[in-house]
């Protein structure tokens, strides 16, 4: 056994714990969770089937923990994992997988794949069978301290440019500020006026907040590789960050996997509690319209639907603010057939946007988004994640689409009472 | 001589081997340990983790045209097997007799046979299932084909057993539950007892995040 295979089965042997012995004893193979995955629904290749791809780990768990297993694995009955399981294994997990977790609420059993499926990851990344554009975006996030290698430097010219269009001053390492706003790189180079929208929102509604210099990344790639050590790492800067501006909160953006790694996953990742509270920004606008602090002037007419990013909303639990600030802005809204909990991912989740090699399987499986969409016949869609927004954008412009994309902070900021906005430009 | 050591040691035996096998795959799972969650929870793990527990045995409305098959084969196969298992008058008689001391009210002959019929329906669907769905066939492995096919022979057995053509069918009947026993805790067929875990596992990690799983 080479020493990589070895330093990956290690990786997954580390893993399991009494989550993935209760999935695996239970798990009957009856095949429901395929009919909850847009890579078998829309491709038809049972090999995409949640549950099989975590078999690298329920065949580890078989062969060293099961009564069966072992005898057979001591009698050479049954065939070890080898480099081959874990190349083929890298493809159907990271190209075919956006652990978006819908395949999870469906499981009879109550088996929660995309749970074994993120630790299948770790297996693989030990063993150095991960995506090489997702490994390259992992060391420019240690190294540069963005994924895509958004600098300080660039952030500054984006508030700058920001500060110009809104007329705002955009606080920058304000010590004793309350709320930390964290952005996505993709954000900031694709979706800029998220900032300026935060500066409208923040300024009409009194809020004191501020921007890190010293770190300001969302996203991370440590969790989208299953890379725990990486993760750490990556959280332990915001940490760094948010305890030196002295900061009550730390705000995620409008990225999907960036909230649920900070708001969930962090702690554990570090091994102690946050020292401070973290919101999404639609549980703060949310927060700011039950306080009255969010005061509109008008709405938007066009008939309008909402995108749940699947780690704010099923794997965050943040699922009725984004309805209730929509009902103040969009008279019109309506929602697709399966949402909230239950909604489709846009196809480019846990990594995948970041996989080039995976571009044309995502466009594939957005099919199901793109029938969603017909049947409701909207033409703006509103979201919540800018990764979402640009897999969306992707998906909009491959079916030749047309419709408005936008983020929901930007709608509201767009739709803020005159006198409250701040001077316009 | 046969049928003696089927209705005796071979009964004690396998009752020992389910009883002491399901425990300790019980044990199995929970000695691997969970770490601690250290992220604030939005509500309760241990009442999503139960609310999660009752509402598997419903599936999601959003899932309902892709699964029909699954869920009424599936209800059709557990709900008859529970209802033999329970209520068919030998089985009443047997656990009053030899391990609970009580009985109930058994169901008619009659009723017998319509939910003995409604079980072998669901399982034979269950398995044709398994064999033909592209899905199915490349997920299932020999364990899946042995538990099915012993649980045939059980309820294949058990009906013949139930027309009382001739003592050795009972016979039969009692040696296809004790291999069926014996396999059980080394088997898929673990499954109804880790259910329970496994949907708590979920409903908790869910719910403490504020989603009904």
């Amino acid at each position: 056994m080479s020493e990589r295979l070895e330093k990956g089965i290690q990786a997954m042997r580390e893993q399991m714990d009494a989550r993935v012995v209760s999935y695996f004893s239970s798990c009957v193979h009856c095949g429901i969770c395929a009919e909850a995955c847009l890579f078998f629904t829309e491709t038809g290749d049972p090999r995409y089937t949640p549950i099989h791809k975590t078999e690298p780990m329920r065949k580890l768990w078989s062969q060293e923990y099961t009564f069966w297993g072992k005898i057979a694995s001591k009698l050479g009955l049954s065939k070890p994992l080898t480099e081959e399981d874990f190349a083929d294994w890298e493809m159907l997990v990271y190209d075919g997988c956006t652990m978006c977790a819908r395949c999870s609420m469906v499981c009879p059993l109550g088996v929660d794949m995309a749970y074994i499926i993120r630790k299948v990851k770790e297996g693989l990344a030990a063993a150095g069978y991960s995506p090489p554009d997702l490994v390259a975006a992992g060391e420019r996030a240690l190294t540069i301290g963005s994924p895509m290698g958004v600098t300080i430097k660039t952030l500054e010219a984006t508030i700058r440019g920001q500060e110009k269009e809104t007329g705002l001053q955009i606080p920058l390492d304000k010590e004793g500020a309350d709320y930390l706003c964290l952005f996505s790189s993709g954000e900031i180079a694709g979706f800029p006026e998220y900032i300026g929208s935060l500066a409208k929102i923040f300024k009409a509604a009194g809020v004191s907040w501020t921007i890190s210099s010293q770190y300001f990344e969302a996203t991370n790639t440590g969790v989208q590789l299953g890379d725990s050590k990486l993760a750490a790492q990556l959280v332990e800067r915001v940490v760094a960050a948010a305890e030196k501006l002295k900061v009550k909160a730390v705000v995620s953006p409008e990225c999907g996997h960036a909230y649920r790694t900070i708001r969930w996953d962090a702690p554990n990742l570090i091994g102690r509690p946050l020292p401070f509270e973290v919101v999404q920004i639609m549980e703060l606008l949310d927060q700011l319209r039950r306080e009255g602090r969010l005061k509109l002037d008008s709405t938007i007419e066009d008939r309008l639907s909402f995108h749940d990013p699947c780690n704010i909303t099923r794997r965050g639990g943040v699922l009725q603010p984004p309805r209730d600030l929509l009902k103040l802005v969009a008279p019109n809204f309506v929602e697709m057939t399966e949402h909230g909990a239950m909604n489709w991912c846009c196809g480019g989740g846990g990594g995948v946007s970041s996989n080039e090699r995976a571009n044309e399987l995502r466009l594939q499986v957005f099919a199901v988004k793109k029938r969603q969409l017909d049947e409701i016949n909207v033409g703006t869609l509103v979201t919540s994640c800018s990764n979402c927004r640009h897999m969306l954008e992707d998906g909009l412009e491959d079916n030749e689409m047309d419709m408005e994309l936008i983020g929901i902070t930007e709608l509201i900021a767009e739709h803020l009472a005159e006198e409250s906005a701040g001077q316009k430009p | 001589m046969l049928a003696e050591f089927i209705d005796g040691p071979l009964w004690y035996f396998s009752l020992t081997v389910f009883v002491v096998g399901v425990t300790w795959r019980m044990i199995a799972v929970f000695r691997f340990g969970l770490g601690s969650d250290l992220s604030v929870p939005r509500r309760s793990a241990a009442g999503a983790g139960l609310m999660t527990t009752l509402r598997r045995f419903v599936p999601r409305r959003e899932m309902a045209p892709r699964i029909r098959l699954h869920v009424v084969a599936g209800y059709l196969f557990h709900l008859g097997l529970f209802a033999v298992l329970l209520f068919a008058a030998p089985h009443v008689l047997f656990l009053e007799q030899h391990l609970l001391g009580f009985g109930w009210t058994p169901m008619p002959y009659w009723a017998f046979i319509l939910t003995s019929q409604i079980a072998f329906f669901g399982l034979i669907l269950l398995w044709l299932h398994r064999l033909m769905n592209p899905v199915s066939r490349l997920i299932s492995d020999a364990d899946d084909h042995v538990a099915a096919l012993l649980t045939f022979v059980v309820m294949l057995t058990g009906c013949l057993a139930l027309m009382e053509a001739f003592t050795g069918l009972r016979v039969l009947h009692r040696f296809s539950v004790e291999l069926l026993m014996i396999y059980f805790p080394f088997s898929r067929l673990m499954h109804a007892f880790t259910f329970i875990p496994s949907r708590a596992f979920t409903g908790a990690l869910f719910g403490r995040r504020g989603v009904d799983a």
